[in-house]
């Protein structure tokens, strides 16, 4: 009915977004993170568009995120969280929870993997915390079946009462492709809450009996019709078969239409990898002799298989249990596991050229004064853009999301008996501040923990595409809201030191963070608010600034300190390291290296 | 050789050069005739002055990834993401670099080159490499120089495209076009 319905080129984030809206998700929370970040601006985007009456929004951090999507299904409603897979560690106590207690209304929860890894601090496999809930979950292998699991994962929850993960990777969520958008239901139903403290307040005896429920309710999923896997190729008789799911299963489609094996080697592409379905595992035993699994990034089909005597697969050892399965690896084991002889070319290993804070960042003026107040101190950082500053050396530790300041205070206690101490400044970007920073601050302040806390404030959550934080006042539709006063929040912690500075006023700046150090040294935690706003945020808003143009004068005698201490990408070595010179493709204008030069080489231009 | 209905590109550069955009361009132009089209993007971190790859499949494909091998063409944003990425091309494949003077090639490829940075700075716009890049690729193609139909479409599709995606950007929209002629009207240098 809808081939009239022109295809479009959706990301997998966007068709994700897409299957949220056509099934009439009123609820969406999420918080950004690589490579999720895109579903819950493709619903905003969706929600103005067709003036859907639901709440969308980007929550303080994962847990949140969840708490509040899950709450809005319990009144019977459709909702969902996005969230990337580290995020998912965060918002794991309320899953976890909520998975006993079950749903009333269909509850997607969305977390995104990143095998290789590309953007993320881990390879974990989010469908093992799917596992340790006993939620299902199901694998997409492109933007096209990202789409249709959504609807798929409604009917799944409503069906049973649970909580489904839809479970991306990277290769989906970033990918595009050609996907014909569905219809867009009417949205139905109203909030209906029905009190039931046995369930949605269950005690310890309670959830027991929830438990039993939980196990019996998985039993049955791992017999439910719409999600079992699918045999691809039903001429294909042998007593091989190859399994796979996600992106793997469509590499395999691939090398097995390339290596010609498409007719003769049964293919099954599993979409709901926990629980998975019994009958199945079953046949996969009687049917056949040899069975390869390739899946990302753990072996969660392949655990599920009890005898495993006949399995190729992670656990077994011939999938790499690291990294990325990319098309040539599969396309290798496949040869492999069939018995072909096959060349396949490799790339040469050219190193890349490794990321950076943009030209004009005012993370790297930040930087710049930190390492000129305290030059030995221990720098303990956070995740975003600003972790980028381990190419300054100002970033000595990267932990998780807010454990700069927990990280700090460790430091600290760890020094406390000695007689010399480091100095120790803790660098966190606003967003990640509010995500999981305060708590720790409150923990510092409460054992007077002596280090600096400077946060880079730039008014956006840069790293994953500038979404707003809550001191912004916009929410992901763009209405405004209450904006969240950091520094209030900072004094509320009970910090005595707090200093707002622009890390572009470089002297100034440096000053400020001297003073930060000289308090924290004797008294006790000391915080600058690092503010300047991201140019790359700037830019995209038209709000740039007039660009300073500044040029190299003669008096550069190519020391390098600019390149090694300032690391602008606009500042190049030229004539094999005489000279320096300024690439005016890349640079910002934003002024600050005319501060940096120790002879006074860079200057404005006339 | 060339496969008519299947197009696989590899589009490379550094974070910030706008390699995502020109392959979405691509992308967009494989739609507007009905053809299946899968793409592949780098985010995140890379996004900061990395390297950036995209891979275009044009045609009936399942994934979004080329292996080593077996891409039709390169567009390089960079000239070393010809020694990093050119392991991608098949034997008989095309690259198009932006480059100031001609340089080895790896592989069996034929290699196009042009300096899109100078032409960026005479432009005066510095952002518009990408698009010089693509406007000169599409254009050697239309000459022949990749081999008949190689690629899946014209200078004039994606105008097209821009004009479909920048409508009511007036300036932009100038200024995109104008790259992408610079580009087109250029020639390879030997
Ligand atoms: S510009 Fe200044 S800091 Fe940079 S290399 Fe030249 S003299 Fe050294
Ligand atoms: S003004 Fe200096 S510091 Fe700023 S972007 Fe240009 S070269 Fe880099």
């Amino acid at each position: 009915m809808n081939q009239a319905v022109k295809k479009e080129l959706m990301m997998g984030n966007e068709a994700i977004a897409r299957g949220l809206i056509e099934n009439g998700c009123r609820i969406a929370t999420a918080y950004p993170g690589t490579p999720a970040s895109e579903i819950l601006s493709s619903i905003a985007a969706y929600q103005k568009r067709f003036d859907i009456d639901m709440h969308t929004q980007w929550a303080v951090n994962e847990k949140v995120a969840l708490e509040i999507a899950y709450a809005g299904c319990q009144t019977g409603l459709r909702t969902a969280v996005a969230m990337k897979q580290v995020g998912l560690n965060v918002a794991s106590d309320p899953l976890m929870s909520a998975a006993y207690m079950g749903t009333a209304g269909g509850f997607v929860v969305i977390s995104a993997d990143d095998p290789g890894p590309h953007s993320s601090q881990t390879e974990q496999d989010s469908r093992m915390m799917a596992m340790m809930a006993k939620i299902p979950v199901l694998d997409p292998d492109s933007p096209h079946q990202a789409r249709e699991m959504v609807g798929m994962a409604y009917t799944l929850s409503e069906a049973f009462k649970t909580p489904v993960m839809l479970r991306p990777t990277t290769r989906v969520c970033h990918s595009r492709q050609d996907v014909r958008p569905g219809e867009i239901s009417p949205l139905t139903g109203k909030p209906d809450f029905k009190k039931d403290p046995s369930r949605w307040a269950a005690t310890p005896k309670f959830r027991y009996q929830l438990h039993l429920e939980l196990e019996e309710k998985l039993s049955r999923m791992a017999e439910y019709p719409a999600t079992a896997p699918v045999l691809h190729n039903p001429q294909a008789k042998g007593r091989r078969a190859v399994v796979a799911s996600g992106v793997a299963a469509a590499y395999t489609a691939e090398a097995l239409n390339d290596l010609g094996l498409g007719d003769r080697l049964p293919f099954y592409q599993v979409l709901q990898p926990f629980p998975l379905h019994t009958a199945f595992i079953r046949r996969l035993l009687t049917d056949y002799d040899d069975v390869l699994i390739v899946e990302e990034t753990t072996g969660v089909i392949e655990m599920q298989l009890a005898d495993r005597s006949r399995i190729q697969g992670k656990l077994s050892g011939v999938v790499p249990r690291v990294g990325e399965l990319l098309p040539e690896k599969i396309m290798s084991l496949l040869a492999d596991f069939t018995g072909l002889e096959i060349d396949l070319p490799a790339l040469t290993q050219a190193p890349g050229r490794r990321p950076t804070l943009c030209a004009g960042c005012p993370h790297r003026a930040s930087f710049f004064a930190i390492k000129k107040a305290a030059p030995r101190g221990i720098y303990t950082s956070d995740i975003g853009c600003y972790t980028l500053g381990l190419n300054l050396k100002a970033v000595d530790t990267v932990l998780c999301m807010g454990a700069a300041i927990s990280q700090a205070a460790g430091f600290y206690h760890a020094y406390r008996y000695e007689e010399k101490r480091p100095d120790i400044v803790a660098t966190i970007g606003d967003s990640t501040f509010f995500h999981a920073g305060v708590p720790a601050l409150v923990d510092a302040v409460n054992q007077n923990v002596r280090f600096v806390l400077v946060i880079l404030d730039n008014r956006t959550t840069a790293m994953t595409g500038s979404q707003p934080t809550p001191a912004t006042g916009k929410s992901a539709t763009g209405q405004t809201l209450v904006k969240v006063d950091m520094e209030t929040l900072v004094k509320g912690c009970g910090v005595k030191f707090l200093e707002v500075g622009d890390p572009y006023d470089t002297n100034g700046f440096i000053a400020t963070v001297k003073a930060a150090v000289a308090f924290s040294r004797s008294e006790g935690p000391a915080v600058v608010i690092a503010r300047h706003p991201c140019i790359i945020d700037l830019a995209r808003q038209g709000k740039a600034t007039d660009p300073i143009e500044v040029m190299v004068t003669g008096d550069c005698d190519g020391c390098g300190f600019c390149l090694q201490h300032f690391e602008c990408p606009a500042l190049i070595a030229v004539d094999d390291g005489q000279r320096t010179a300024v690439d005016p493709l890349a640079c910002n204008g934003c002024g600050v290296c005319l501060d940096i030069c120790p002879k006074g080489a860079i200057i404005k231009k006339a | 050789m060339q496969s008519k209905s299947h197009y696989q590109i590899v589009i490379s550069g550094v974070g910030g050069q706008g390699v995502l955009f020109i392959t979405r361009l691509l992308a967009e132009a494989a739609i507007e005739k009905g053809l299946p089209v899968f793409t592949s993007e780098t985010h995140g971190m890379a996004q900061r002055g990395g390297t950036v790859i995209s891979h275009l499949k044009v045609g009936e494909f399942a994934s979004p990834l080329i292996s080593p091998g077996q891409a039709d063409g390169l567009i390089a944003l960079k000239a070393e993401s010809l020694d990093q990425h050119g392991g991608y091309l098949k034997p008989g494949g095309w690259a198009a670099v932006n480059v100031p003077a001609p340089l080895t090639m790896p592989a069996a490829a034929t290699p196009f080159y042009l300096d899109a940075d100078r032409l960026a700075r005479e432009m005066d716009n510095p952002r518009s490499v990408n698009l010089i890049m693509l406007g000169f690729t599409l254009s050697s193609a239309q000459r022949g120089g990749f081999g008949h139909g190689s690629l899946h479409c014209s200078l004039n599709d994606i105008e097209a495209v821009l004009e479909n995606r920048l409508k009511g950007k007036t300036n932009r929209l100038q200024s995109s076009l104008r790259a992408l002629k610079a580009g087109a009207d250029s020639t390879t240098a030997t």
